[in-house]
């Protein structure tokens, strides 16, 4: 076990000022001298015990006062960055204002894992591909110069992309990303000068062809300190669904949100996402367009649903994804209407 | 030795019941009436060890800690095939708290050729082992240890290890057979080419019968399907391992074994040390399922390191090893053609199979279409294919399992062809009396009449109903014995080498000596899984029960008579006259005059009484010329499901479970038994499976996670029907039921996911994709 020291974070201030990298960065290009962020610290742990990072510190945002407040108003929810997704489950203005998103909540991990996944740590965990996790296949994300998993004739790539995967077909990890991405959520990020931004969700992830060393846009010293979503208003319709082959707990084959307004049943807005289908989770611009300022009956959802999978380029292995991912769109999209 | 006749119970309660004479050794103990007159054996007795269990205080293996202990790790290949041309231990050795370092050189008898290592033949094949103080010095010094491969071509998948051109995994024949494999099959491995070894045409069951052309020739319907099922690894709890103290007056070894007696020979015979120089324990198991009989090559390592350092080391694998080197279930590619006439009669059976386990032998389909059925002409061809994987090894009825996947759906396959219900037709070509009864008694606590044809539910979400059927061997060993112990405080102790691993063997010890004895279950004292003790069976084959339990109820009998002796002559009658009944000891006659069992033994010369007997042969002998035990295991199983057409998501709603196991000694400890052979089956059906990189070797999901097995929500409502079946062939007349429990339940589920939707699938595990393929829903 390789060792390291551990820091624990006081302040906001604090936590920016010991990191100097990110997780992904010293995976890609071992410093040997990393301090990272560790909230709830599974995927920290598990990346470290697969022997894929070796930090020199791990610096403990965990107990950061102020950052496990959960809030809602008519400005919309606030999500602190160390806010577990049982608490989030738990949270009444979620269950009863965020449907979707208190689904997709439900339905990622285990009870057991929701108790200590924190909301900051599940947006930024690394993807779950088989070939990314194992520290034997150098991939494209590793610094190496292939993607195993896309091999027509070697690759198991039962559980990868179907969409946007020409370079790296890994899937998003976090299922909770596909909903929040849905209601249009953002992120509240601290620097190390401690600077605040705000990032649209639209705007965090970062697909492989852009670079693939990383899935989203933080860099070393950015801390997550807020999630937020706007408040839905009360037309406001969603749907979530996530696929798996085992019911007790399974990483993503397929997940769907759908966050729609509606007029009687006319769809005025609307946003589907999709998760497991691409590196990061992805709006299905071209499906919206077809229910949108429609009305969604039988024959529009079908279409929407096709529409979807339009682009989609299966691999060897994983082409049922696409009846998958319609059945569930048609589904929503007649829920919702 | 003289012998008398006794009338013993025959048959099955509730249905044919009667009474049969039987000619037995006088040594033998008395005929046991029917469960309903005993008071503790066939009676849910809890767990005599149930409370160490629940509350952690219970040892196993890896908890333990012997004073001055190392702890070892091993360094595993990451290739699948090549040389490795030098090892460089110099840094590994530095480590502070590093204490010991092995590295595996070729054995005597793979002849010296070349290299002194072994060629690496598969990814996690072990090539050193490192003792230190923590694990976590011992992992570190193992990273330190430099290695040098000539990597070479590799195959891993089965059908691409048949092309003519495929790298070979052997060169020369191989005789050895990894632990287990198929049961009572002759893996030949000195015949066939390439990486092909086989055909196996026989079992103990004997060989082809009759003429196949003919057969067909006479069949009105016909069947021909290929089925397929995946390498499905053992996933214990408790991963293999041994902690090894080797002392200079002897090798102390605790092991999770499923054989302590077995590990005990096979360290003694490779150090070339006398058996009575090496002690084995296991005292808790957590689990094996087949692929913990032997002392593999964790074994030896910990031993040599622990001779080399003077200290004693511990052992135990981690869950990726376990997944890569420690056994696993061969896959099989299974060809069948059944023919009938049409009333069901069979004509012919005709069985092809290849299957991998991976650089060992063993991949059979096993007996199911041999001997199942009634059918005069049958042929059976079943190949090893070799690959660049790890070693298969004996897992929950090898080969049946496999085997019955291809059958049993067969057999339903014909039955909708002749349109047949599939129990009806069963009926009519299943000679097996308690078969029929476990189909008649579960079809109706199942509630069958309810199924409808195949498809024809309406819905997305359609529900379906399957029934399958199984059949294990009474294998007997008959080097089983047992040592029970009277000591003059009246308190009872049982002795033996047979191990319980989590099946429950302690309780029943205790309760077939406490039956015997007069006496509560609670009341003994039992110590096994001890070479120190008598040598008993190894636990597989699901022979324990049977092999353990008759002379643990033999020997118990025999010191109550020694203790009935000197009771008699103090009070002066014969031993005859006395009976053990709820703690006394009771003159028959007389029924006044009574002691305490606690107080019988005050006073007398010797402070205990011991007895140690042996398996004799069943009372009416074996069946000939398989030595077997007269009876079967079989079973019936019926599983609902619910398939959502849409998603392809599979669900088991609902199993019941018939089975039978002569006289059934423990209901709470059967039903848990059938409960974890249906939670096997339901996990082989749906979720486990083995994912190799074709073009690195490796094994991608070897861990807890993405190797699925089920949890709470993929556990279904199971019921359990244990048939009461008497055969008079032994003084307990007791079976084991582990691996019966595992045969049907896949199986069963491809049965009811058919009648679901109305399209058959051929492979396991049945997933989302397939099912959405089977559909059609699946387009390019
Ligand atoms: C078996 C299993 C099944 C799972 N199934 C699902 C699932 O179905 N759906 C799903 O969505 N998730 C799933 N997860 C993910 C899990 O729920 C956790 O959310 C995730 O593993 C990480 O959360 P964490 O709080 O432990 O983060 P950590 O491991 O502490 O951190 C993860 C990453 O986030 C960074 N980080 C943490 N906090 C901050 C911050 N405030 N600012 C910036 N960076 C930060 C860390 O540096 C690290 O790179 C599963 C996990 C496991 C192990």
């Amino acid at each position: 076990m390789n060792k390291f020291s551990w820091y624990e974070a006081k302040s906001v201030e604090d936590a920016v000022k010991q990191v100097n990298n990110t997780v992904s960065e010293e995976l890609y290009l071992p410093s040997g001298k990393a301090a990272i962020f560790k909230s709830g610290g599974i995927d920290v742990l598990d990346l470290v015990k697969e022997g894929l990072i070796q930090p020199k510190t791990i610096v403990n945002v965990r107990n950061i006062p102020g950052l496990n407040k959960i809030s809602f108003d008519d400005n919309g929810l606030r999500i602190g960055a160390n806010v577990t997704l049982a608490e989030i489950e738990g949270n009444e203005a979620v269950k009863t204002r965020y449907a979707a998103l208190h689904e997709a909540v439900a339905h990622a991990a285990t009870p057991q894992l929701r108790n200590m996944s924190t909301i900051a740590g599940n947006l930024a965990q690394r993807t779950r591909c088989w070939y990314f996790r194992s520290s034997d296949h150098p991939c494209f994300r590793k610094g190496g110069d292939k993607c195993f998993a896309k091999h027509s004739e070697t690759g198991q790539n039962e559980n990868h992309a179907i969409l946007e995967n020409d370079r790296c077909v890994s899937v998003y990890a976090s299922s909770v990303a596909t909903a929040l991405l849905a209601y249009q959520g953002s992120v509240m990020i601290t620097n190390g000068k401690m600077e605040s931004r705000q990032v649209p969700l639209s705007e965090f992830f970062v697909a492989p062809d852009q670079d693939v060393s990383r899935e989203n846009i933080l860099e070393p010293n950015d801390l997550i300190t807020e999630i937020s979503v706007p408040a839905p208003d009360m037309n406001t319709k969603s749907y979530y669904s996530k696929q798996v082959q085992r019911a007790s707990y399974d990483w993503s084959m397929a997940d769907v949100a759908i966050v729609a307004q509606m007029n009687g049943d006319t769809c005025e807005k609307i946003t589907i996402t999709l998760g497991a289908a691409a590196p990061i989770p992805i709006r299905a611009y071209e499906a919206e367009k077809i229910v949108l300022n429609k009305k969604i009956n039988e024959e529009r959802a079908t279409r929407a649903a096709k529409v979807a999978m339009e682009n989609a380029k299966p691999l060897s292995k994983n082409s049922y994804k696409l009846p998958l991912f319609e059945s569930i769109i048609k589904q929503g999209l007649l829920e919702i209407a | 030795m003289e012998k008398r006749k006794e009338i013993f119970p025959f048959g099955i309660p509730g249905h044919n019941l009667s009474e049969i004479e039987r000619e037995i050794p006088n040594d033998e103990p008395p005929a046991w009436p029917v469960n309903d007159q005993l008071k503790e054996v066939g009676k849910r007795v809890n767990r005599i060890d149930a409370r160490a269990k629940v509350t952690g205080e219970a040892k196993y293996t890896s908890d333990m800690k012997l004073s001055g202990m190392l702890y070892a790790k091993f360094l595993r290949s990451n290739i699948p095939h090549g040389s490795i041309t030098s090892i460089d231990t110099s840094e590994a050795e530095k480590v502070p708290g590093v204490h010991g370092i092995h590295i595996i050189t070729k054995n005597k008898e793979d002849g010296m050729v070349g290299n002194e290592y072994p060629e690496i033949k598969y990814v996690g094949q072990p090539i050193a082992g490192v003792a230190a103080e923590s694990l976590s010095i011992a992992k570190d010094a193992v990273a330190m240890i430099k290695i040098e491969y000539d990597p070479k071509s590799f195959v891993i998948d089965l059908e691409e290890a048949m092309l003519p051109d495929a790298p070979l995994v052997f060169k020369e024949p191989i005789q050895r057979q990894e632990d287990g494999g198929d049961v009572g099959v002759v893996h030949d491995g000195s015949k066939g080419q390439g990486n092909l070894r086989g055909p196996t045409t026989s079992s103990f069951y004997g060989g082809p019968r009759g003429d196949l052309e003919k057969g067909f020739a006479e069949a009105d319907v016909m069947v021909e399907n290929t089925y397929r099922t995946q390498v499905h690894t053992h996933m214990p709890l408790e991963t293999h391992g041994v902690v090894i103290d080797w002392k200079p007056e002897e090798m102390l070894v605790y092991a999770s074994t499923q054989n302590t007696a077995g590990v005990r020979n096979e360290l003694a015979n490779y150090f070339e040390l006398p058996k009575s120089q090496v002690r084995v324990i296991c005292d808790f198991m957590g689990g094996g399922f087949g692929a913990k009989h032997s002392a593999g090559s964790f074994g030896p390592m910990a031993a040599i390191l622990s001779k080399k350092t003077k200290r004693p080391v511990w052992l135990m694998i981690d869950r990726k090893e376990e997944h890569l080197a420690e056994g696993n279930r061969p896959s099989s590619i299974q060809t069948l053609k059944i023919g009938a006439k049409r009333d069901g009669t069979l004509t012919a059976i005709q069985q092809k199979s290849h299957g991998t386990a991976g650089v060992a032998l063993g991949a059979g389909v096993g007996r199911i279409a041999q001997i199942l059925y009634d059918c005069p002409n049958f042929k059976t061809e079943q190949y090893d294919v070799l690959t660049h994987a790890g070693p298969g090894a004996a897992w929950r009825a090898p080969g049946n399992v496999q085997g019955a996947f291809g059958v049993e759906q067969a057999i339903d396959e014909l039955a909708e062809k002749l349109k047949m219900d599939p129990l009806a037709l069963r009926d009519k070509i299943d000679k097996s009396e308690v078969r029929k009864v476990e189909r008649s008694r579960g079809a109706e606590l199942f509630g069958w009449s309810n199924r409808k044809p195949a498809g024809s539910a309406s819905g997305i979400i359609k529900k379906g109903m399957g029934v399958a059927q199984s059949c294990w061997p009474r294998f007997v060993t008959l080097n089983s014995s047992i040592e029970v112990r009277i000591l003059n405080d009246g308190s009872v102790e049982v002795r033996g080498s047979v191990q319980d691993i989590g099946t429950g063997t302690k309780t029943i010890l205790a309760q077939v000596v406490a039956e015997e004895l007069g006496l509560k279950t609670t009341d003994i004292t039992v110590r096994i899984g001890d070479t120190l003790f008598p040598d008993g069976p190894g636990s597989g084959g699901s022979v324990v029960t049977q092999s353990i339990t008759p002379p643990a109820r033999n020997a118990a009998y025999e010191a109550k008579m020694k203790l009935f002796n000197q009771i008699a002559t103090k009070w002066e009658t014969e031993a005859s006259k006395l009976e053990a009944v709820d703690g006394f000891i009771i003159h028959k006659d007389d029924r006044s005059k009574k002691i305490p069992f606690k107080e019988a033994l005050r006073g007398m010369r010797t402070s205990q009484i011991s007895v140690t007997a042996s398996r004799s042969n069943d009372y009416g002998g074996f069946q000939q010329p398989w030595g077997l035990a007269y009876g079967d295991l079989g079973s019936v199983q019926f599983a609902e499901v619910s398939v959502n057409t849409n998603t392809g998501f599979v669900k088991v709603d609902r199993v019941v479970a018939a089975h039978s196991c002569g006289r059934p000694l423990n209901m709470s400890q059967l039903e848990s038994q059938v409960n974890g052979g249906v939670i096997q089956g339901i996990s082989y059906a749906l979720y486990e499976n083995r994912v190799m990189d074709k073009g690195t070797g490796h094994f991608m999901n070897a861990n807890v996670d993405q190797y699925k097995v089920p949890y709470s929500m993929e556990i279904p409502e199971i019921e359990v029907i244990i048939v009461e079946e008497y055969g008079a062939l032994s003084s307990t007349d007791a079976y084991g039921i582990g691996e019966p429990a595992n045969i049907a339940t896949a199986v069963a589920i491809a049965n009811a996911v058919y009648n679901a939707i109305g399209v058959r699938i051929y492979e396991i595990p049945i997933t989302p994709a397939s099912i959405l393929k089977a559909l059609n829903k699946i387009y390019e």
